[in-house]
């Protein structure tokens, strides 16, 4: 079977502990985690993982079915990239010399839509969000320069489809009051 | 003084009283119907050891020689009761001796909860003394996991635990309490849990899916049902029994399935897998349809998946629904508490009776019985067989007895060969295969079934895993009768070292040291036989004994066991020598 790259979602309570045992869950598997995202969800106090794993949908749907079995995973679900709307954000750290020498730079940050956030004397800082490859084209530009840090944040991404959380934890508050 | 019946009243409905997290913990085992733990003080444990002696005329507490044989001796009692079992223990090395129990809990499914002390909340992450991360440690290996740092937390927690071991797939759950809350105070009142909004125990039950299942199966020619321990867990043993003679279904077992079905029905064709029947493995790959009970497709059942029932339609009954497909594709899935849907499938099915399928089994059975059982349960050659010695066992014990078997050669030849007439009386480590798991599970199931016969039988190489529980039957004078089959060799190993490594036996043979002695050392009874001729009464005087008894029976030494299928070979590939 195909490897392909996998959005999944997931649906959490906060609780200490819970991030180690969704790692368990790819590591007893041996299976690379590429990118992890943990934050609030659209839902009072529920959690959402979203984590970027490049494997068959075979192993991505034996995971899913492992996850949603935790006690305190509410719900989870894998999408492939065509089925969300994704981003990564990531910021650069670049000596203030070169914008004032290399003019270049200024074009570069224009075209790549990315913004800067900070300005002193001594650096500046560019942010950028948006796909993995706009990203690593914009490190390859800035790269020659030399960069003074640069760092890129797990993939954030909605879902085209449902997910029906909300509903689910209505039915249960149905349930049992 | 508040008397001691106060003291256990049903805190439920009454207000809320002030009392200290340790007792909190005891009051939350006696709301759950607990009045056995099993367990091993140590520093970080104390404040509730000390509440179990003020509490012991409600909360029987085992003194288990090792933290191991708490969590197999509650093990052995949950699978012979069906209730959770509870064991305890204290931080560090306390807590580290549980791992191995919960990782077989936890593949076998065994409802159970731990309750480990941990060092003192503002002392957590400083390497105090006997701290050990124990909830990093038990993540993988339990269904669920929660560190207690205050008091107050207990109620609802214990509470969440108990439920959580029990419901759904069943499962252990460990409760990692802080000595500070153990100390503290709180407003005690409980609770119990009936649900937790992250956690669906059954799946719901699609109607059509069992209306698709029924009219498959009334359809199949040559069906074939292979239960596992699902149906135990599910107490679906009524409910498999009615679709097996209802719609005339040959019906075989995984190791832990063993037991749901009566040994003699007619339609009970025996165990699948590594070392089972030869009919039920060569046929897996001649049914038309597969159908699925309550099982989960272990590796050692199907062999090498790519030659596994390939020919057959897949029926998949089962509650986890993580199980679907994991190892096996199936072409109908039914979901749900197998007792629940096979209740729904019943009126559907069409009676009927395969006779010329069945007819295949026993043409099957027969060249078994020829060259592999008639052998070893009616030896004519000199040596002992461990097969005989189950016979034996049969007979004196009227097939009532509950067997506890370890890990290896005799496991194998225990579970071919006991048989049974009741449910939840075949207690081994299926999963994860924990020598030294039979001897501490032996207590517990007969502590959980006091008036049956429970007899465990175990490897010379195993027994001494777990030797010292010997210091446990002899001080809470449990009467469990141990079996040593003794071939003076890690014989499992030794099997696969002659059929697979040329007989290189490196590193299993054991200079054992005199077991009958070691025996009479805790007062147990204990006897040696060397000859045939002196089996039968042993084993007599073994099962009429009041009391513990130890029978070692010395065995041929490097007997193989047979059928097996090579790891990696087809179920059809199964070699009768
Ligand atoms: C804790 C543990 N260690 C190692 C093994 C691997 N193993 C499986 S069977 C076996 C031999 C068991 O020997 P014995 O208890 O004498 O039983 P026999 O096979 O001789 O009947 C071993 C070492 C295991 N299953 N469990
Ligand atoms: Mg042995």
């Amino acid at each position: 079977m195909e490897k392909k790259t996998f959005t999944i979602s997931v649906y959490s309570e906060n609780n200490v502990g819970l991030l180690n045992r969704i790692s368990g869950i790819f590591l007893k598997r041996h299976i690379n985690i590429e990118s992890l995202n943990v934050s609030e969800s659209e839902i009072e106090n529920v959690f959402r993982f979203v984590i970027v794993v490049h494997t068959t949908e075979n192993w991505v749907k034996r995971i899913v079915g492992q996850l949603e079995k935790q006690i305190d995973v509410i719900r989870a679900f894998y999408h492939v990239d065509k089925e969300t709307i994704y981003q990564e954000s990531a910021i650069f750290k670049i000596s203030s010399d070169l914008f004032f020498d290399e003019g270049q730079i200024e074009t570069i940050i224009k075209d790549s839509n990315s913004s800067i956030v900070s300005v002193s004397r001594d650096f500046f800082v560019i942010a950028k969000t948006g796909r993995r490859s706009e990203i690593q084209e914009l490190y390859d530009e800035l790269q020659p320069f030399g960069i003074m840090q640069f760092v890129r944040s797990g993939r954030i991404s909605v879902s085209k489809p449902q997910m029906k959380i909300s509903s689910l934890l209505q039915e249960f508050q149905t349930i049992t009051h | 003084m508040e008397t001691l019946k106060e003291k256990t009243a049903s805190t439920t409905q009454a207000t809320t009283i002030r009392i200290s997290g340790a007792e909190a913990v005891i009051r939350c085992l006696l709301e759950e119907g607990v009045n056995l733990v099993y367990g091993y003080p140590g520093g970080a444990i104390m404040p509730i050891y000390d509440e179990l002696y003020k509490f012991s005329d409600h909360l029987h507490h085992v003194l288990t020689r090792h933290e191991q044989g708490a969590t197999h001796a509650a093990q052995g009692f949950a699978r012979v009761t069906g209730e959770v079992g509870v064991a305890m223990a204290t931080s560090g090395p306390g807590a580290t001796n549980l791992v191995t129990g919960l990782a077989d809990a936890q593949i076998d499914s065994t409802p159970m909860v731990c309750i480990t002390g941990q060092v003192a909340r503002q002392l957590l992450g400083s390497d105090a003394f006997q701290e050990t991360d124990i909830v990093g440690i038990s993540t993988p290996v339990t269904k669920w996991n929660y560190q207690i740092t205050k008091a107050s937390e207990i109620p609802e927690i214990m509470a969440k635990a108990f439920y959580i071991a029990r419901s759904g797939r069943p499962g252990p759950v460990l409760i990692d309490i802080t000595k500070n809350a153990q100390f503290d105070e709180l407003d005690f009142s409980y609770e119990k849990c009936n649900g937790i909004r992250s956690y669906k125990p059954k799946p719901e039950i699609d109607l059509s899916k069992i209306s698709a299942a029924a009219e498959m199966i009334n359809t199949a020619k040559r069906p074939m049902i292979v239960f596992g321990q699902g149906i135990i867990l599910g107490q679906a043993e009524e409910e498999l029994k009615a679709v097996v003679e209802k719609a005339g279904i040959p019906a075989a077992w995984t190791i832990l399935g063993l037991s749901a079905l009566e040994s003699d029905h007619p339609l009970n064709v025996g165990m699948v897998g590594m070392h089972g029947n030869y009919a039920p493995n060569v046929l897996t790959n001649e049914c038309d349809v597969l159908i699925a009970l309550g099982m989960r497709f272990d590796d050692r059942v199907t062999g090498n998946l790519n030659t596994y029932a390939r020919q057959a339609k897949v029926i998949h009954f089962e509650i986890d629904p993580a199980e679907i497909d994991k190892n096996v594709k199936t072409d109908i899935a039914v979901l749900g508490d197998v007792k629940e849907t096979l209740e729904l499938l019943l009126p559907l099915l069409e009676p009927n009776s395969h006779n010329n399928w069945l007819e295949e089994f026993k043409k099957k059975d027969a060249i078994e019985f020829d060259k592999v059982i008639k052998n070893d349960l009616f030896p004519e050659k000199e040596g002992l067989t461990m097969g005989e010695v189950l016979g034996q066992i049969n007979r004196a014990s009227n097939h009532e007895a509950v067997i506890v078997s370890d890990v290896g050669q005799h496991q194998m030849i225990a579970c071919r060969y006991a048989k049974f007439r009741q449910s939840k009386s075949n207690i081994t480590s299926g999963g994860l295969g924990t020598m030294g798991f039979a001897l501490p599970a032996a207590i517990g199931a007969k502590m959980g079934a006091p008036d049956r016969e429970v007899v465990a039988i175990i490897g010379d190489g195993g027994y001494q895993m777990t030797i010292q529980e010997l210091g446990t039957i002899f001080q809470t004078r449990t009467p469990v009768k141990i079996v040593v089959l003794n071939n003076d060799f890690l014989g499992m190993v030794r099997q696969w070292q002659q059929l697979f490594f040329d007989k290189r036996y490196a590193s299993t043979e054991l200079t054992n040291p005199d077991f009958v002695t070691i025996a009479q050392g805790y007062n147990i009874n204990a006897r040696r036989v060397t000859k045939r001729e002196d089996l039968a009464a042993a084993v007599d005087e073994m099962i009429a004994s009041k009391e513990a008894y130890f029978l070692e029976v010395c065995v041929e030494k490097e007997d193989n066991v047979f059928p097996m299928i090579p790891s990696g070979a087809s179920v059809s590939d199964i070699r009768l020598s």
